[in-house]
């Protein structure tokens, strides 16, 4: 499979009152034509940080790269001009939002709204953009988008705007969609239609997804491959299966651990006892050493190098070093309690 | 939209009687009042007056004729300006103040709002810096003492404009800047605050997503919406240049109604007092309501029924 | 970063307490403490509050200093420039206008906290019963605010000042007769949000009493509030002050006001333009540092405004 973005040893930081905020430490992911890349993590785990880096919507400053380098097309975004970045925003990449609500301008017709990118990056007339658009919000499935695309964010639903946001994202037919915990703010129900709306339209179109979520059953649902961040690393990744049944990080147990199960009545739920590191002076060690039931000296002071479990899964934990001591994963973390692998 | 203005007018009908009643009782108690009887006017304004309010009636029927008098656009005549009535000096006078008005609203309402969304672009930098002191100079110093400092620094001494008057466009440049200045202070810091809050808006993230530059965002995302607190400011824009125009018309011996207004103050003329305030006050509540007219126009979430929409 | 001298001891477990892990990261302060830390870093406000003490010091001793009455006539020397004897020099009647500019400080800094006080008093009553009770009595007692402020406050002002004996006190109630509206809307506001939050409920559930609620719960958490709008209120009273002056209703002869003093100048600008300097000049020192220091509150008590 292609690879359409490569992002290598990216850190970003923050400037602010109280110090320099270390959001993004030393992220290195790759993603594919046509998959789907779930970043999980709980909030102010560097997940958001990442993606608006890839797109370069921080505004810098207060915030700064401050090393690594995003591939796309073996061109570097980190330092594209932002000439350069408007080509690439829309046309190659196109992103959406948590809160439908808030990300549609609301003094703006959504017709307008979704011709804007064909105009500038197609060349579209007016005219033809507007067709164009009628059938990107048939395409995302707006009843009567004749009249629709007529009509301002307020007439909308909630997952009716982030229906049409997913038209505007898609617009140009990007590589890559960005997807912002696309479905955090919308209710049960309409979550799952948009997550098969994506599906469906990653299908036809062959995009590339980044989902950012904190919602494992979203991961399950929707993703090929999952990284796990904490305290802006990534401290884990692999596919969806090897994430779901062979977890080897602690904090991944613990993510699934809190993921409440259909068929286990019986257990609690797990929470993750403590709170995420200050990332204005990040730990030396491992982010998670102190929140981690199996912590040992040595993840105090250095940060574990990753250990390749498979192709496609590595995780950074001292725990895989051959002197650590052997530690299972809890039992309750599996889903229906069944362990696959060792 | 019809129904909407319609009640609005209603209301402010009920507002007007409210404000011609109290401005009558409030007349009526004043030491030396047009209706007192310890008056000392000239015999022949006394007949005036006896005619137009009808004196020796009992003071209900005096307030019945005065209301109906106001109905029929007549504020009777004046007590210190001989054959003169109310009537007559407003409309002598106001078309001075609609223009001086006018040309400050103009510069308050542009540069204000140049300034403010100057300063967001350049958040904590030094035009943001610059902007804001301008900003809070502008409303810490009084429009009088701004008036007086111009005219004895551009007209006196550097002698580039007109002292007093009001002839010509020169005449009207000093006093305009005078007026507006405290307005357009409080502008630029409105329009700042509100720039900052839209840029800092998911869907002005969601403009730059889509590749839009930054000019194009800005202007036809950011500026658009955050404008909309200032729309919401041009009442109280309209009541500060009017009171303003009291001051600044005196300073500068313009002829208008502010003037006449702290004429008739001076010399205690009670009915020209009370037919400015009752002008005054159905001019600003008539301003009130084409300004929410202009603001559901260019708030598609306002629907013109006076409830906000879902948001 | 280098692995090698890693020892075999360091792969012992290490249990954490409970608590450990539970630790905040970063230093938490409480809202006020956090608040003033804010404040202090903005200088111009801390500016504004040392231009604010001396005003009152001087507007407290000033007239004492120079040796000269504010209010005695002393026509062989009227007009004078700024001098050794007159340190502002004399106006048309001259009289010292150093000593006449401090006391029209004290008439002006009075005017103008007594009628932030009195609106303070009323708004915040007002403001309170209409939030808390809520409902018809809001409604009627909003109505009420709203027809008063339907006419402009300077109007109203002026009208009142017309028919009431000029004097201090006078101007102060004109000033207050609708001066209280802006604070009662903002108190209410306040409350009325904060009523509806959980820990207000929750405090009401546990059988709190109304007066309880009000004094340690609304009152304190709206108290940011208050004190900006208070402080951006004295400014407003001052140029109302002088505005009146202005328009010959402020404070009467021989008494001495900033706005009565400019009043003064203005007729002779054209000659004697320091005349006019010192009491625009503080009138505006004066409006400055109040406003900066409101400013500066508003910025160090609104943390969703922290940038």
């Amino acid at each position: 499979m292609k690879k359409v973005l490569e992002v290598n040893n990216l850190s970003v930081s923050f400037q602010t009152y109280g110090g320099e905020v270390q959001a993004v430490r030393d992220v290195n992911f790759e993603l594919h034509e046509g998959e789907t890349l779930a970043i999980v993590g709980e909030s102010g785990s560097g997940k958001s940080v990442t993606v608006q880096s890839i797109m370069r919507l921080l505004s810098m400053p207060p915030a700064k790269f401050k090393s690594g380098s995003i591939l796309m097309n073996d061109e570097d975004i980190v330092t594209m001009s932002e000439a350069q970045m408007e080509k690439v925003r829309g046309q190659e990449m196109g992103m959406i939002f948590q809160d439908p609500m808030t990300s549609l301008n609301p003094t703006m017709k959504i017709g307008r709204q979704i011709t804007e990118g064909l105009i500038k990056h197609q060349g579209m007339s007016k005219k033809d953009a507007l067709e164009r658009g009628i059938e990107l919000l048939r395409l995302v499935g707006i009843p009567n988008p004749e009249s629709r695309i007529h009509q301002y964010p307020h007439e909308f639903s909630g997952g009716m705007r982030q229906r049409a946001m997913i038209a505007i994202a898609l617009s140009c037919n990007p590589k890559i969609l960005i997807a912002d915990e696309p479905t955090t703010a919308l209710d049960v129900t309409i979550q799952a239609q948009i997550l098969e709306l994506l599906r469906d339209l990653q299908q036809d179109m062959k995009t590339a997804i980044i989902l950012i979520t904190h919602d494992l059953g979203v991961v399950a649902n929707a993703a090929d491959r999952v990284a796990v961040m904490y305290g802006g690393k990534i401290v884990e990744t692999g596919t969806v299966d090897e994430i779901f049944y062979a977890p080897k990080h602690p904090y991944t147990w613990g993510l699934l651990g809190s993921m409440p199960k259909l068929n286990d009545t019986k257990k609690e739920l797990q929470s993750i006892p403590g709170t995420p590191p200050d990332l204005k002076d990040p730990p030396k060690g491992c982010p998670f050493a102190a929140r981690c039931p199996y912590a040992m000296k040595v993840c105090d002071t250095y940060m574990p190098e990753y250990q390749h479990s498979s192709d496609t899964q590595k995780t950074a934990c001292w725990l895989l070093d051959e002197r650590a001591p052997k530690v299972n994963p809890p039992e309750n973390i599996f889903v229906g309690g069944v362990k696959e692998h060792e | 939209m019809f129904k909407y203005i319609l009640k609005r007018v209603g209301f402010i009908f009920i507002s007007l009687f409210f404000i011609v009643t109290i401005t009558f009782f409030l007349m009526q108690a004043a030491p030396g009042g047009p209706f007192t009887s310890e008056r000392k006017v000239p015999p022949k304004i006394e007949e005036q007056l006896n005619e137009a309010y009808g004196l020796d009636e009992p003071l209900i029927i005096q307030y019945k004729d005065y209301l109906v008098n106001i109905v029929k656009w007549d504020f009777g005549p004046s007590f210190k300006q001989k054959g003169q009535s109310v009537n007559d000096i407003i409309n002598r006078s106001f078309k001075y103040s609609l223009i001086l008005g006018f040309e400050a609203i103009f510069l308050a309402l542009s540069v204000g709002v140049f300034l403010g969304v100057l300063a967001a672009l350049y958040h904590n930098k030094f035009g943001d810096y610059a902007a804001m002191i301008f900003a809070v100079l502008g409303i810490s110093v009084p429009s009088f003492i701004l008036a007086a400092v111009l005219q004895y620094t551009f007209a006196f001494k550097l002698g580039l404009f007109p002292i007093a008057k009001f002839d010509s466009f020169m005449h009207s440049i000093l006093p305009a800047v005078a007026l507006a200045t405290t307005p357009l202070a409080f502008i630029a810091r409105l329009m700042r605050a509100s720039m900052l809050e839209v840029l800092n808006s998911d869907y002005i993230k969601t403009a730059k997503a889509k590749g839009l530059s930054s000019r194009v965002t800005i202007y036809r995302h950011g500026i658009r919406n955050a404008i909309l607190p200032v729309v919401s400011y041009l009442g109280p824009l309209v009541t500060a240049i009017l009171t303003g125009s009291f001051i600044i018309e005196k300073i500068f011996a313009i002829p208008g109604l502010g003037n006449e207004f702290v004429e008739s103050i001076t010399n205690r003329d009670y009915t020209v007092i009370m037919g400015t305030t009752v002008f005054f006050s159905i001019l600003l509540l008539f301003s009130i309501l084409i300004v929410d007219i202009i603001y559901g126009l260019i708030d598609p979430r306002i629907k013109i029924t006076g409830s906000k929409g879902d948001q | 970063m280098s692995h090698s001298q890693i020892k075999e001891t360091d792969f012992e477990p290490i249990h954490y307490e409970q608590s450990d892990a539970e630790r905040i990261a970063g230093e938490s302060t409480s809202f006020w403490k956090d608040a003033w830390r804010r404040f202090k870093q903005n200088k111009l406000a801390i500016i504004g509050i040392i231009v604010i003490l001396l005003l009152t010091i001087m507007s407290l001793t000033g007239t004492m200093i120079s040796g000269q009455n504010y209010s005695d006539n002393d026509l062989l020397n009227a007009n004078q420039s700024p001098s050794l004897e007159h340190w502002f020099g004399t106006d048309h009647l001259g009289r010292d206008l150093f000593a006449r500019t401090w006391y029209g400080a004290r008439i002006s800094l009075f005017i103008g906290l007594m009628a932030a006080f009195l609106d303070l008093i009323i708004g915040v009553i007002w403001g309170t019963i209409a939030g808390y009770l809520g409902g018809r009595v809001d409604e009627y007692m909003m109505r009420i605010a709203d027809i008063l402020s339907g006419v402009p406050y300077l109007l109203v002002v002026i009208l009142l000042m017309v028919i009431m004996p000029a004097g201090l006190w006078t101007l102060i109630i004109a000033m207050t007769i609708t001066g209280w509206i802006g604070m009662a809307r903002i108190v209410r506001g306040e409350v009325l949000k904060l009523k509806a939050e959980e820990f207000v409920m929750a405090s009401r559930s546990l059988g709190a009493s109304t007066t309880r609620i009000i004094s340690k719960h609304l009152i304190p958490n709206a108290l940011g509030a208050i004190l900006v709008t208070l402080t951006l209120t004295i400014p407003t009273a001052i140029f109302t002050e002088a505005f009146l002056s202005f328009l010959g209703l402020g404070v009467p002869a021989p008494k001495a006001s900033w706005g009565t003093m400019t009043s003064d100048a203005l007729s002779s600008l054209r000659y004697y333009p320091y005349q006019l300097f010192f009491p625009a000049f503080f009138i505006c020192l004066t409006m400055l540092a109040f406003n900066v220091v409101g400013d500066g509150m508003r910025d160090a008590l609104d943390p969703k405004d922290r940038r």
